[in-house]
Formats: structure tokens, sequence, C-alpha cells
């Protein structure tokens, strides 16, 4: 049963922090997805709602060749499948976004609220982070810019203070060679991952690497970038064994906990081959563009 | 707290309604205005048996807030019968036996209603089909007949004579 709430329907962005500001108890509602499951279970109960999901200086899906790509924060999941600069840009997000939950989730449920919401289960914290991605984020006083891999602090908290919105993701522009690649494992297409990684290669024109990055989901308390394993890889000729190697690593600097679903032993292998073959997928991208 | 005045089309008619701003779409579909087609399952988004479709888009609408879908359009399953005459896809579910105990099927048909329509007449692979009910489960079916009966409207076999 959900608590009694005010609800507040500001008409634009202005409105919007300017109510945040003004009222304490209040949580910001835009699909809604995960926020409404979790004020069911009784988790949360805010004396008011700030609905954001109609706000429309946030909805939208930017790109350019220099600048990159800028999402806005209401921007439906649905919407960054079904776009054709991203299919064509950055491919891995449309596959992300193609097994994030159910059709039905997808056209309600909006990037910046599942990463407001800050699930190390989610599916775009690690992609994104792996291409590198920036948050924009901001009160009626100021905007803030963070990596994406610095805003997430904790199961469900993030750098973003009272009165903070997610306002924009920004992914730059990728290296001419340069792939980048996700996974999850799970039972059924559409649930969360047990675990996920995402890797992400950039070569030099000699082939080595110019850097990788390789970010694990579910496997700590926010998507987790394994920074020895990424070390492994730079500035050498990849190979399978490195990838091997590399998948070791991850393996061994994920924190990952036991739950219903499986033990934490079985969770560090699944991540050691995920990491393995998301390089090598990676990797094999990368040598193939431009 | 205060009840509002939510205004929506629901199957093509207007309705204005007060209600509390926590209640859900499914609750104003099935308490308020009476179209107890839309069955409310899991509750937690996982099930689809609530799935109907706010401006052609499917969604769960038991994890909506009602007010969110002020002067948008809904359709529910009461709303594809059109005059008396079912759609081709609720033919097309009755031809393939695409039910047993029905639970899922208002849900499985608004699904599979707007897969169709964004589809816009292109010819879907059996992946897509199956991808397209995703959000949606059957306990009964194993999902086969299901399949079929979208299969046979994608290819034009209930067009409209």
């Amino acid at each position: 049963m959900i608590n009694d709430f005010h609800y507040l329907k500001p008409a634009s962005l202005k409105e919007a922090l300017a109510m945040y500001a003004q009222y304490d108890d209040c949580k910001v509602i835009c699909g809604g997805q995960s926020l409404l499951i979790v004020m069911r279970q009784g988790m949360l109960a805010p004396e008011y709602l700030l609905d954001i999901k109609h706000v429309k200086e946030l909805r939208y899906i930017k790109f350019d060749d220099k600048d990159g790509l800028r999402i806005g924060a209401t921007t439906t999941h649905r919407e960054i499948e079904k776009s054709a600069v991203i299919a064509r840009k950055y491919p891995v997000l449309v596959a992300m976004e193609g097994k994030l939950a159910s059709i039905q989730t997808r056209n309600w449920g909006t990037i910046g609220g599942n990463i407001a919401h800050a699930d190390p289960a989610g599916d775009p914290g690690p992609v994104l982070i792996a291409l590198k991605a920036e948050i924009k984020f901001g009160n009626a006083d100021g905007e803030k810019t963070a990596p994406l891999d610095e805003f997430f602090v904790d199961y469900f908290e993030t750098k973003m203070e009272h009165g903070d919105l997610v306002l924009e993701i920004h992914v730059p522009a990728p290296d001419a060679k340069f792939g980048c690649a996700y996974q999850k494992f799970n039972l059924l297409g559409s649930d969360m991952g047990i675990v996920a990684a995402a890797a992400s290669v950039a070569l030099n024109a000699d082939g080595t690497c110019k850097e990788a990055r390789i970010v694990l989901g579910n496997a700590g308390p926010t998507p987790l970038r394994v920074t020895k394993a990424e070390d492994l890889l730079k500035g050498k000729k990849l190979d399978d064994k490195l990838f091997a190697e590399a998948g070791q690593i991850a393996s061994e600097e994920s924190q990952p906990v036991a739950d219903i679903h499986a033990s934490e032993e079985h969770r560090r292998h699944v991540l050691g081959v995920l990491t393995k073959r998301m390089l090598k997928k990676a990797f094999e991208q990368a040598q193939k563009a431009a | 707290m205060e009840k509002q005045v939510l205004r929506l089309k629901v199957n093509g008619e207007e309705y204005e309604i007060f209600i509390h701003p926590k209640t859900l779409l499914v609750e104003a579909i099935r308490d308020h205005l009476g179209f107890t087609g839309t069955k409310r399952g899991c509750d937690t988004v996982s099930c689809g048996a609530c799935t109907v479709n706010v401006n052609g888009m499917s969604v769960k609408s038991c994890s909506i807030l009602a007010v969110q879908c002020e002067g948008m359009e809904v359709a529910t399953v009461e709303g594809l019968e059109v005059n008396g005459k079912l759609s081709p896809m609720q033919r097309a579910f009755l031809d393939n036996g695409s039910y047993q105990c029905g639970f899922c099927t208002p849900g499985m048909l608004m699904s599979s209603t707007a897969f169709i329509d964004e589809l816009g007449g292109k010819k879907p692979s059996e992946e897509e089909i199956r991808e397209s009910i995703e959000g949606n489960i059957c306990r009964c079916t194993g999902y086969n007949s299901i399949v079929r009966a979208i299969d046979a409207v994608a290819q034009g076999k209930y067009k409209e004579e």
C-alpha cells in the first residue's frame, strides 16, 4: 500500500527545481518504474512527490561528431533503443536497452530515473561508464558535472543532495578505433543481471591498447570499475591470454555478495568469464572500426 | 491527501474522475471506471497482466500513477472490439487457442497489438515476436500458440475485409 503524499507537478524545469528546494520531505518521480515499487513496499513514504515525467526541456537526444551524445534525463529507455543515431554511433547502448526489463517498462521508464535510483544491478550504469560518460545534475542554485563512475557512492546512493535533479548524460565522441560490449548473466532475458560486465577498448594507430575500461554490474555497492584489470591492458598488444588474465583480476577485484540467485563464488567466476568475453568483443570491434 | 480531478480518454471516451494522486493507473481503470478486463497480477512490474496502451505504447498500469496520464489516450482490452467485431489479434488468439486460463490474455493482447501497430506493416522475425511479449508471463500455453497468433496477424491473415 502506497502512503499518502502531496503531488507536485511542475510545468518547467525551473519550477521543478524551485519546488524541490522548497519541500524537505520530497522525492522525485519520473517514470516511477523503480520508485513506485519501493514506495509500495513501504521503504519510502515521502510527504511530497515531485513529478518531472512531463518536463519537456529534459527530453532530448542530441548528437554531434565533436561533442558526442547528450541525452536529457526524462528521455525514455525506448527512445534511446529506437534512436537511429545512437544505433549508428553507440550500438552497445541500443543492445543494452533492448535487454533492459520489458518493452512496457522501457516505454515509461527514463534514463535519468534509472541513474538516479542507483541500483548497482542496473544496466545503463556499467555501459555508460565504459563509454566514459559524464553526468550533469543540479539544483536551483546551479549545475554540476561529474564523471559517471564518481557519481555513484553506495547502494542506491549518489553524489546528489536534496534539491538536485539529474539533468543530462553526456557520452563523449568515441576514439577512431574503439569498441564497447556489454553482457549480463541472468535466467530470464528481461531480468536484472545476476552479474554483468561492460568493457571498452580504444586502440592506438599501431594496434596497441590506448585505453581499456572494465565496469562490473551487480558486483559491489555501485557499478564497479576494476582498475587493476584495466591497467594490465594499457599499452599492450592485446590477445586472448591477456583477456583471460584481466578476467581473473576482475574476478578478484569484484565485491559481489551471495543471495538467493547465486553464491559469491559463482558470481566471481561468471564475472571473470564475462570480462574476458566482453574485452575480446570490444577489441574485435575496435580493430574493425575506421 | 487532497483528491484531484483527472481527465483522460479510455477506449475513445472522455472521462473525468476524482482520485487520490497515489491511485495507480490500474486502480483508476478497474475500480473507478469499471474496466475489469485489465488484470492485477504481480503488482511489481513483472508479469504484464496489467498491460494497457497509453498513447499507443504498451505500459504496465500497476506501476504508473494515474495522474501521470492526464490528457492521454488509454486503450484497454475492452477497446479492441469495435461495433461488435473482435480485433484481428483477438480473432487470431481464438483461432490459435492462444489462451487457457485467460488471466494473461488481456495483457498479451495489448502488448501484441502495440507491437503490430509499431511495425507499421513490416514483417517481424519469430525472435522479434517472442521479444515483443517478453514482459508478459503466461503459465499455461508455453507461448507457442500466442507466437503463432501474432505471426498470423503480422502476415496479414486477419486484414479487415
